[in-house]
């Protein structure tokens, strides 16, 4: 039960820090039509900027100014960047992307150097929140929860009560008809992108300290991030929510789970020790393969996601 | 309060429209007939901004070519596309906020209007746009297309696939858009309402203007009709 709960919640945390950098990128894709290979450059320059930013003046004020700044920066791509190649097509999108990915990957090497940085969670928020049976939950993961479903409330909010909303909602399907009555969709794009990379950038923020700020972390939490939107369905930002908190929970459990496949088949009475070595890798060692498994089974199964409303 | 001259497109390699020319005056009704592929939706979307060209487009005077659609729709020009571009998810009645361009209602609609002039609408005000008929998507994408007081609309096919009765409901939405003195562009294919209730008449053939002039001009012309419209 212990196990059970603690899993859960750690599981609802990562899953909601997935979901705030999976919500940008869905949005982008429905919206714009690109798939930005950057996104999760921008979670990395989140951590970053923090951890710069924490040095001088504090946590509290880099929560909000980090974020910010990528989201700036993620409005200046789109304007300067994107709205250029969008005139060459898809694939000149896709690698301009791809090509930034890899431009802020050597800036951070340039500035940060190559090997992870103290960027450390502030000793206000060290501490346990509370101790179920005899593990304890920590504060800073109840604060990353609170940060992450203020968000989520804050977006929804934001997309189904607000004029703005509404466009970037009406955008998603007809971005032609809603020009035509008159809003400016090229500016509603950059925002959506701007807003999208400073989503990425605040999951930096909170996950930077709370994992490893180091300039590999687009790359290991990038390729999860088109997990989720894949399995959610592309374009749909409940299909994100419910696959970021699939993933999070699945992978959160796997990797506490010390079972392997010999050890369940002598549970049930039947001796498998001299099997092959697949046979005796534990769950927890097949975790990182199983987001992967879970995509690949929704792409052969259920090819447009759990809610995604297109095909591709 | 429409010029439109010398007018080319191109999709692709492709030379859609070749030099075509015409004038919408205020509080007209005006129609661009023709077959299909001839270039009218071609022609409408290239004064909107959705499609390049070369040429001019004078809207009151100012060149209007070259601008952004939004750009287009903001000097006061409407428009209702053939396939009506409904927002699926969106419900009727913020499919028709959206027609608005600014947060404060004002202009000559209000939504009380579109729901007095289709009452249908007010049924299923908070009804999703995807779910909604064919007639009343129609009623829907003209309605939102004027919660945006535009001075000239135009209006693309709007009567295509439409029960008789509606398309009657269409017509008298039509005049009902003329008493307020709002000038229309109108692309049909069907040639009976267009004489009923245009001013005048263009009629397109291979990217041209072919024909140009009144109801009772076209009436009496049975070549052009012949050629150029009937099927």
């Amino acid at each position: 039960m212990e196990f059970f709960l603690i899993s859960l919640l750690n599981g609802v945390t990562y899953g909601l820090l997935l979901f705030m950098l999976s919500s940008g990128l869905t949005l982008i894709f429905s919206m714009m039509g690109i798939l930005n290979f950057a996104h999760a450059s921008f979670y990395m320059l989140g951590a970053y900027f923090a951890y710069q930013i924490s040095a001088y003046v504090g946590f509290w004020p880099a929560l909000i100014v980090a974020p910010l700044t990528v989201g700036v920066i993620g409005a200046l791509v789109e304007r300067y960047g994107l709205r250029r190649a969008h005139h060459y097509g898809h694939v000149a999108e896709l690698l301009f992307t791809f090509g930034l990915a890899f431009l802020i990957e050597e800036i951070v090497h340039l500035i940060w150097g190559k090997a992870a940085v103290d960027y450390r969670v502030p000793g206000s928020l060290e501490g346990t929140l509370f101790t179920l049976f005899s593990t304890s939950f920590p504060i800073y993961k109840g604060f990353m929860m609170l940060v992450s479903v203020g968000m989520l409330l804050a977006l929804y909010g934001l997309l189904t009560r607000t004029r703005i909303g509404l466009i970037i909602q009406a955008a998603l399907s007809r971005p032609d008809m809603v020009e035509a009555l008159g809003h400016n969709v090229p500016r509603i794009f950059m925002l959506v992108f701007g807003g999208g990379a400073a989503l990425a950038g605040l999951a930096g923020v909170i996950g930077g300290n709370a994992f490893v700020t180091e300039p590999g972390m687009a790359a290991a939490v990038g390729s999860i991030v088109f997990v989720v939107v894949v399995v959610g369905g592309l374009g749909s930002l409940a299909g994100a929510f419910v696959a970021s908190l699939l993933i999070g929970i699945i992978q959160t459990f796997a990797v506490a789970i010390d079972f392997s496949v010999t050890d369940m088949a002598a549970a049930l009475g039947i001796d498998l020790a001299g099997g092959s070595n697949l046979a005796r890798l534990s769950i927890s060692q097949l975790a990182p393969v199983l987001p992967y498994l879970l995509m690949v089974a929704i792409l052969i199964f259920r090819p447009r996601g759990l809610m995604g409303a297109r095909e591709s | 309060m429409l010029e439109v001259n010398d007018l080319h497109a191109f999709y692709g390699k492709s030379h859609i429209l070749h030099g075509v020319h015409l004038t919408v005056g205020r509080g007209e009704i005006v129609s661009l007939l023709g077959r299909n592929g001839v270039g009218r939706s071609t022609t409408v979307k290239a004064v909107m901004g959705q499609v390049a060209a070369r040429g001019s487009v004078k809207y009151q005077g100012e060149e209007i070519l070259g601008l952004k659609a939004h750009e287009i729709a903001r000097k006061g020009l409407g428009y209702v596309p053939e396939d009506r571009a409904i927002f699926p998810d969106l419900t009727v009645r913020q499919n028709l906020m959206l027609g608005m361009k600014s947060r404060k209602p004002g202009g000559r609609w209000h939504m009380d209007d579109m729901f007095e002039l289709f009452p249908r609408l007010k049924e299923r005000a908070d009804t999703a746009g995807g779910v909604l008929s064919g007639g009343e998507q129609q009623m829907l994408t003209l309605c939102r297309t004027l919660m945006g007081d535009p001075d000239l609309v135009m209006i693309d096919e709007p009567t295509e696939g439409l029960a008789p009765k509606i398309v009657e409901q269409v017509g008298h939405f039509l005049s009902e858009i003329r008493k307020r003195g709002i000038s229309v562009l109108l692309v049909e294919q069907k040639l009976a309402i267009a004489l009923d209730i245009s001013e005048r008449l263009y009629v397109m053939g291979h990217g041209r203007i072919v024909f140009e002039g009144t109801p009772r001009s076209l009436r009496d012309n049975e070549s052009v009709r012949k050629e150029w419209l009937e099927v």
